[in-house]
Parts: structure tokens; C-alpha cells; sequence
């Protein structure tokens, strides 16, 4: 009767294991049925995307609704060119959206928020958003703060 | 399977190398069959590697190796594995699986070999024990074993499948004098109540010469001499001579070779 | 005469390839032959659980408590330089893809080599040294498939699983000490880890880099055993190279499989 506790530990370490796996699955990674696997393609140029990121998260009204797959240069017009990947539940946004790169936190990660449009038309697979407002620069704020304040001291 | 062949292994021409250095070169052995035969010769002659050169676990460079009518190294590794079953073997240390009990060690090969129900091995192996006067140690585990019994019982594993050759690798080796007379009594009683050709693998000259019908002596990659032990005793040849006497000093020389020894300390460096 | 001459040094070079090469090949058929193939063997599954055992469950304790101090000093690490940018709330970000990417599989790894691999070494070197494996031969069984086989496959199976319990243990003991020690606020601890760890990127990612080094330390623990010299001597050696071999195969394996995965390459 060795052999039938070595065999009920065997069977309990298999089922710690996959519990472990299931708990890493579920309650670590917060995964959900209807996850990332139905997804469209919208496009997005900005003058500057400095700082974004690959898999970075794209929100509307601060709720997750995909992630950039793709960041690349635009020849013809200079711009940088983001790819991202939308969930399809999320169907119904008007073709005159707003795309802009936000920053989480003072020092976080860069996301891009989408804010609705008013126009009936709505955005489809492969589509483009063309209202865009780019990354935050720091240096650049900091230039127009300084340059500000010099004028004022000219005046 | 020639049953007329009154040899139940034939070595001809063979040769085996490893690496550069040669083991055997163009040995013919013949084992009659019902007897026992005494392969003897000094350590480091490749004693064991002739047991497995007839037991095909290892492969020679040359020549055949005939045992019961099949030539060895033409054969399958999954031949191999089923001719293995013919065969018997005592390794030096007794080779039990010391994970498995005494019972659980000799029933191992009937377990693997055949269907037999569980009462039916238990009988067979109570019997084989029996045979090796061990009946009474069914339930211990090997480490429990001194080394005597421990050969004993790899014994009665060796006969579980009831081979036609058993093969014993320095059965004397290390063992007090009554473990080795009970071996001794052992290897002869097996032999003739259960019809085997047993071959004994050895360099305890007293012990093989006691019990063997035929003596093959081998060193230097050769057979150096053949016959049994009263012919061997009063033979010639001074290597066999050195060998069955006991001189530390002949044609095996006492000093490794070297240089000149005065050279050596006086001479240039 | 001692020192060697450039040829002779040449010479050596060469055979240590030769060596290196040779040894190579014997593993790869070694692991073939005991991977594929007719086993005959009909008490198989047995023979997997009672490896199972001596491989995966007394890894466990092992496991477990390298698991939980190495999450307790995540966390305690990770505050203190978090606390620093006034975001102590990604303590569990951090302990959890810490973990999950890296750690869990790496220590797991090492420490597999160094419990369950050098134990089978010595275990199959000792059946060697003692001809177990030649008797078994004689018997008519292959050891490849009676001794090898099973303790691969119960090296392949148990390690994956030891990580991911190295993993949730350690995330359960880094969140031990961010919540109810230093005093994280739960809430955000969890949350904060949820969003940021993903299934496939980190979860699934770990778990192949567990399943690779899990595949070659159970390898090279077993090959060694099969392979060496049948002495105590051999044996002591063979022991030491699985634990060097195989904590530098999960170390180098893990930067190849770290830039294939999350290096954006």
C-alpha cells in the first residue's frame, strides 16, 4: 500500500500545479473570455509620438478597449504612423474621433485616449483616425513656460 | 538450434578493440555445453569483456560469436534482447535493483517475460529461493543483504527464467570463506540438477579449479592455454605455470615497463 | 619535455572538439531511442508515477520556500524603490511579471538542477556502477526504456508545474508583505497586477521558457547518470557537471528565449 500514498501524491501535486497555472491564468492576469481574440485595425498619425510604445494600451473614457501592435515612420507626410488593434464590441465609433497621446501618472507609461466624435459616420477596419493630438514633450512645455516668462519680463 | 552440437557457445576468430588498444585478437573459444567452464587469467585481461562479448552487449570488431546456433552480432538489438533470455548472468556485485525487494527482484524477469498469474510467480519464486537457501529473506530489502546473500539472490534471479547458460562474472570475489564454499556448492549443484552450461568467469584458482570441467586461460588479447585443472597444473608453458603458481615475478614481469632504473635516478633530465 | 609544442596544443584543441561533438550525437540518439520506439513495457504508467514522485514531490518543500522568500524580497525591494516615485501601488505589477517572465522559470530551473537533476544523476550512475543496468540488459529489458524514459518524461511534466507553484507561492508571498506589512492598499495591489500582466505575453511566455529548461536539464541530469564513468569517482563527477551544465543551459537559454520573446526582435 505503498504505492497508493505515492500515487495520491503524485495526483495532488499534478492538481497543485494546474490550480497554479489556473491561478496565474485567471487571478494574475485578469483573463476573460472575451479577450483581445476579436480585434479591427485603425490607423493613427501623430507629429510626434514620442515615448509610446508597442502594446501599449488604447482607452475611451479611461476603460481599455485594445493595444498599439505597430509604430512606424509615414514617408510621404513625416508623421509617425500607429497601428492599433481595437476590440470589436467596440463598433460604434464616429469616423471624426479624436486620437491623442496621454501619459499616466506624471512620470507613467504613454497610452492613447480616444474621444467620440459627433459625426454619423462610423470608423471601420482599416480606417484612419485623422484628428490627432500628439505626445506631451516635456522639453518643449518647459521652452514655452521659459520663453513666457522672458516676454513678460521684456514687456 | 543444432541439439547435436555439443558446444553451446563458439568463439571463432574473434577480435575486439577499444580504442586503439586491442583486447582480444583472433580467440577461439568453445563451451561444451553441460559442463562448467573456467575462463581464467590475471586482472585487467579483459575477463568481463569476454562475458559480454558472448552475452552481445558488446559488439566485436571481428569474427563470430555462435551461441546455440546463432551468430550474435548479425543479429537485431530486438533479437538480442529476446535471444537474452537463454541467458543467465551473476554480475560481481550482485546487480540487484535496490529499489525492489528480494521477492519483487527475483520475480522482476518472470513479471517482464511471461503472464503468469501473480500465485504462480509467487511459487516460482519461493522456489528459486528455496534453491539458494534464502527462502526466509523473501521480504528484506537488498541493503539489508551482506554481500554473500546478495549474490545468492541475484542467483535465483539469474535462474527465474530457467536459461539455458549461466554466466557468473567473479562470483568469489570478496567473500568469506563459507559464503564462497556455499557459492562453490552453489554454481556446481545448479549446474547438474538443472541441466545448464555454466561458464565462470574467475582468477580464484582453487575455487574455479574445484569446480570446473574445463579451464580456458586468456591474457595478452589470447588464449594462453586450454584443458582441465590436473592438465593445467602440470602443464609447461610458464605463463600458465605463473598463473596457476602464484610467482610474482615471470613472463608477466613484476616491474611495469620503464626505463633503465639507474638511468633514471643518475642520468640527464 | 613537459612544456607541449604548438602542434600538440593543436592537436588537444581538436580532440576536445571531437569529444564535445561525439558526446553530443550520443545524447541526441540517447534521447531518441529513449523517447520513441516500441516499449514493451506494460507497468509504464507505474513507472512514471513512482517518478513523478521521487522527481516532483520532493521538489516541493524546496520549491515552495525559495518561492515565498523570493516574492517576500520582491516586494520588499520593489517598495522600497517604488516608494521613492510615490507608486508603491505597482509593487504587485512588478512582483507578478518579475516572477512570471524571469524568476519563476530561472530559479525554478536552477534549483531543479540542483535537487531533482544531481539526485538522478547519482541515482542512475549508481545503477551503473553496480551493473543494474547491464543486469537489466541481460534480462531482457531495455533500460532506455525501463530506467530512462520514464524519469524524462517526469522531469518534463513536473518542472512547468514546480514553476508556475514557485510563481503563485512567491506573488502570494510578495503580496504577504506589500499589503499586510508595509501596507499597500490590497485593492490597487491586485488590480494594478491584473492590468498589467497578460495572459499570453507573460503567463503563457513563462510557461514555455519553464517547459524549455525543464526539456534540457532533465536531459542533461540523465545523460550524464547514463553516461558515466561506473565508478564513485565518475559518478561525483558526472553529479557536478548536471548541476553546472544544466544551471548554465537555463541561464543562457533564458537570455536567447528573453530577446526571442520580449525583445522585440
Amino acid at each position: 500500500m505503498q504505492s497508493r500514498s505515492l500515487e495520491i501524491g503524485v495526483g495532488l501535486f499534478l492538481l497543485a500545479g494546474l490550480l497554479a497555472l489556473l491561478l496565474l491564468a485567471l487571478r494574475v492576469s485578469g483573463l476573460s473570455a472575451a479577450s483581445s481574440s476579436d480585434t479591427y485595425r485603425l490607423y493613427a498619425n501623430f507629429d510626434n509620438i514620442a515615448g509610446l510604445t508597442v502594446r501599449a494600451k488604447v482607452t475611451m473614457a479611461g476603460v481599455t478597449i485594445g493595444k498599439v501592435t505597430a509604430i512606424d515612420l509615414d514617408r510621404d507626410s513625416y508623421t509617425g504612423r500607429v497601428t492599433m488593434e481595437v476590440e470589436k464590441r467596440v463598433d460604434n465609433l464616429p469616423a471624426d474621433s479624436t486620437a491623442s497621446i496621454l501619459t499616466a501618472g506624471l512620470l507613467g507609461e504613454k497610452y492613447i485616449g480616444i474621444s467620440v466624435g459627433g459625426e454619423e459616420d462610423l470608423l471601420k477596419d482599416g480606417n484612419t483616425i485623422h484628428d490627432t493630438q500628439s505626445s506631451l514633450v516635456l522639453e518643449d512645455l518647459i521652452g514655452k513656460f521659459l520663453m513666457n516668462s522672458v516676454n513678460k519680463e521684456s514687456k | 538450434m543444432s541439439a547435436e552440437n555439443a558446444y553451446a557457445v563458439e568463439l571463432k576468430g574473434l577480435t575486439f578493440k577499444r580504442g586503439v588498444r586491442t583486447i582480444f585478437e583472433n580467440v577461439d573459444i568453445r563451451i561444451p555445453r553441460g559442463k562448467v567452464t573456467g575462463i581464467m587469467g590475471p586482472s585487467g585481461c579483459g575477463k568481463t569483456t569476454l562475458l559480454r562479448l558472448i552475452a552481445a552487449q558488446l559488439r566485436p570488431q571481428g569474427g563470430e560469436v555462435w551461441v546455440n546456433g546463432q551468430n550474435l552480432p548479425s543479429l537485431s538489438r530486438a533479437e538480442l534482447f529476446d535471444m537474452r533470455k537463454q541467458f543467465g548472468v551473476l554480475f560481481q556485485s550482485g546487480a540487484l535493483f535496490t529499489d525492489l525487494d528480494v521477492f519483487e527482484n527475483v520475480a522482476f524477469p518472470l513479471r517482464v517475460h511471461t503472464k503468469l498469474s501473480d500465485e504462480m510467480i509467487r511459487d516460482i519464486v519461493l522456489m528459486k529461493l528455496q534453491a539458494v537457501g534464502l527462502r526466509g529473506a523473501v521480504e528484506l530489502m537488498p541493503d539489508e543483504l551482506s554481500g554473500g546473500m546478495k549474490r545468492r539472490v541475484a542467483l535465483a534471479r539469474a535462474i527465474a527464467l530457467d536459461p539455458q547458460i549461466l554466466m557468473y562474472d567473479e562470483p568469489f570475489v570478496g567473500q568469506d570463506p563459507i559464503a564462497m564454499g556455499v557459492l562453490v556448492r552453489l554454481i556446481r549443484l545448479l549446474n547438474d540438477a538443472l541441466g545448464l552450461t555454466s561458464i565462470v568467469v574467475s582468477h580464484d584458482l582453487a575455487e574455479t579449479a574445484s569446480i570446473a570441467d574445463y579451464i580456458y586461460v586468456v591474457g595478452d588479447g589470447q588464449v594462453l592455454g586450454q584443458g582441465t585443472p590436473a592438465e593445467l597444473k602440470n602443464s609447461d608453458n610458464p605463463r600458465i605455470q605463473q598463473f596457476m603458481k602464484g610467482i610474482p615475478d615471470g613472463p608477466v614481469p613484476f616491474h611495469y615497463p620503464a626505463p633503465d632504473y639507474l638511468d633514471d635516478l643518475l642520468g640527464v633530465r | 619535455m613537459r612544456r607541449k609544442s604548438l602542434v600538440e596544443r593543436v592537436r588537444l584543441l581538436g580532440r576536445a572538439g571531437i569529444d564535445v561533438v561525439q558526446a553530443m550525437g550520443r545524447s541526441t540518439l540517447f534521447l531518441l531511442s529513449s523517447l520513441f520506439g516500441r516499449s514493451g513495457l506494460r507497468n509504464g504508467s507505474q513507472l512514471l508515477i513512482r517518478q513523478l514522485y521521487s522527481v516532483g514531490v520532493l521538489s516541493l518543500p524546496i520549491i515552495v520556500v525559495a518561492g515565498l522568500f523570493i516574492g517576500m524580497v520582491l516586494a520588499l525591494q520593489g517598495y522600497n524603490i517604488l516608494t521613492s516615485y510615490g507608486s508603491e501601488q505597482a509593487v504587485g505589477q512588478m512582483v507578478a511579471l518579475t516572477l512570471l517572465r524571469e524568476l519563476g522559470p530561472v530559479v525554478t530551473g536552477l534549483l531543479f538542477a540542483g535537487r531533482a537533476g544531481s539526485a538522478l544523476t547519482a541515482e542512475i550512475g549508481n545503477m551503473k556502477s553496480t551493473e543494474q543496468l547491464s543486469s537489466l540488459e541481460m534480462i531482457g529489458v531495455d533500460p532506455l526504456k525501463y530506467i530512462i524514459a520514464p524519469r524524462l518524461w517526469a522531469g518534463f511534466i513536473s518542472m512547468p508545474l514546480l514553476a508556475a507553484i514557485f510563481s503563485v507561492v512567491g506573488i502570494w508571498g510578495g503580496a504577504m508583505v506589500a499589503v499586510d506589512w508595509l501596507g499597500v492598499y490590497e485593492g490597487s495591489f491586485w488590480s494594478n497586477m491584473q492590468n498589467s500582466v497578460q495572459f499570453t505575453e507573460d503567463v503563457l511566455n513563462g510557461v514555455v521558457k519553464s517547459m524549455v529548461f525543464a526539456f534540457v536539464v532533465t536531459w542533461i541530469a540523465v545523460f550524464q547518470g547514463y553516461d558515466c564513468e561506473p565508478t564513485s569517482e565518475g559518478i561525483s563527477r558526472a553529479t557536478t557537471k548536471t548541476v553546472v551544465y544544466g544551471s548554465l543551459a537555463v541561464l543562457g537559454l533564458d537570455f536567447i528565449l528573453t530577446a526571442l520573446m520580449f525583445g522585440d526582435l
